[in-house]
């Protein structure tokens, strides 16, 4: 194990980070719908969002990254398999953190709600000041680890092709025929990454809650 | 682009088989997982700090790292430090220790929300240590832990699909396989999709039973 291969770990690590960091953000905005559509007065929207959670929870994300990326080039959409793997991640992760949103929402507590329907703030106003804040101090700790389990469930789209700190890895391992230090090597840089999200998780958590103690 | 079915029935047998591979490892390992990871957290919290501090930062690393590269460690870089085995131990072997770490967090913090006072209370009546495990912490614990347990054996559940990238001939490669020789990828993995969809609800709707159960029991002796 040399420092030059460790070099191309660290090199692949980026591309870790940033198809997780890509796949947490989008997802987010597609959590967002679908946890508005689970808490809306719709039943097809709240039959919808439930079906999506469910599926995309109760299904391994392997076969999840496997099923798009062959279905993308059959119906017609050819992408790299970095797209591919963005989308699988994004959809999957959508699920956990709607899941996660909801609970944040659902624990607002109501009598917040109503004193604010009397002082007469509006829906939007309510919405913004109130119960976002709220729940977004409810939910960061999860976001947090959600944040650590799409990290490391990243490493499953190099089964996709996509040439990251896993499959990086694998391919050294394969050729300087040395899987122990490579894996373990690979192993700990995902600590150090995760053990960084969470230090950075609770430190926003603190400065959060010091804003509304 | 239509569903073959057909190759469910050409191939049942094969499918049943994996499923079975599947099943049994899913089972076996959250059982030996669930066993160790409760020596770890009764080791963790009773035992002396040279045994709690290695124990910590074994959860750390497991939980810190993914899974697919601790079963790439154990498969691949075993048989450099003489631990040679075969796709199936290894897998069971990894995903009972992947599986032990978290569970024992979930004892860890089951421990921490039984009330100090049942604990000073069997004290007093003069239970000894097993006793007290034994009567009053397992019982009153697998109340507090046993949703969070359901998501996690679901969470294992899941995980043995990782197995099949090490070879593992369970459900996942099978229907891969099936469809890469068919070249019906996208109907073989949806089926694979709906199969532990179901297999993921029902493992959820008889946690839900368990816990509905199991939340009686409790009212009608307390």
């Amino acid at each position: 194990m040399t420092w030059e291969l460790f070099e191309l770990l660290l090199v692949a690590s980026i591309k870790t980070v940033a198809l997780s960091g890509l796949s947490i953000v989008l997802g987010f905005f597609l959590a967002a719908g679908v946890c508005a559509g689970m808490l809306s007065q719709n039943v097809a929207a709240r039959r919808a969002g439930r079906l999506f959670v469910s599926f995309f929870r109760g299904t391994p994300l392997l076969v999840q990254l496997l099923l798009i990326y062959h279905l993308l080039p059959r119906v017609g959409i050819d992408v790299p398999s970095e797209v591919a793997a963005v989308i699988g991640m994004s959809l999957c992760t959508a699920a956990y953190q709607a899941e996660i949103l909801r609970g944040g929402f659902g624990s607002v507590p109501k009598g917040l709600l109503e004193a604010a329907d009397m002082c007469g703030i509006g829906a939007f106003d309510t919405f913004r000041r109130i119960r976002l804040p709220i729940a977004v101090r409810l939910t960061l700790p999860a976001l947090t680890s959600e944040l650590i389990m799409i990290l490391k469930a990243s490493s499953l789209v190099s089964v996709v092709g996509v040439i990251e700190l896993t499959r990086m890895a694998q391919d050294l391992a394969a050729s300087t025929f040395l899987p122990l230090p490579l894996y373990a090597a690979a192993g700990l840089i995902y600590l150090v990454i995760n053990a960084v999200i969470a230090s950075i998780g609770a430190i926003v958590e603190r400065r959060v809650a010091r804003g509304h103690a | 682009m239509s569903f073959d079915l057909g190759l469910l029935r050409t191939y049942g047998v094969e499918i049943l088989v994996a499923f079975g591979v599947t099943f049994l490892i899913w089972i076996a390992a959250s059982a030996l997982g669930m066993i160790g990871g409760f020596a770890v957290a009764v080791a963790r919290r009773w035992g002396p700090a040279w045994v709690a501090w290695p124990l910590r930062a074994f959860v750390e690393v497991i939980r810190g790292t993914p899974f697919l590269v601790q079963i790439f460690l154990l498969y691949y870089g075993g048989p450099f430090i003489g631990l040679s085995l075969d796709a199936v131990p290894a897998g069971l072997l990894g995903l009972t220790i992947y599986g032990s770490a978290y569970y024992s967090e979930l004892f860890r913090t089951g421990f921490d929300a039984i009330p100090k006072g049942h604990l000073e209370a069997a004290d007093c009546v003069g239970f000894s240590r097993v006793q007290m495990i034994r009567r009053i912490i397992v019982p009153e614990m697998t109340m507090l832990v046993l949703p969070a347990m359901v998501n996690m054996t679901i969470l294992m559940l899941k995980e043995t699909a990782i197995l099949s990238i090490i070879s593992v001939p369970e459900l996942t490669l099978e229907v891969s396989s099936i469809g890469s020789a068919h070249y019906a990828f996208v109907e073989s993995f949806t089926i694979l999709a709906l199969a532990y969809w179901a297999l993921v609800e029902l493992c959820g709707w008889a946690g839900r039973l368990a816990e509905s159960r199991l939340s009686r029991y409790r009212f009608a002796h307390s």
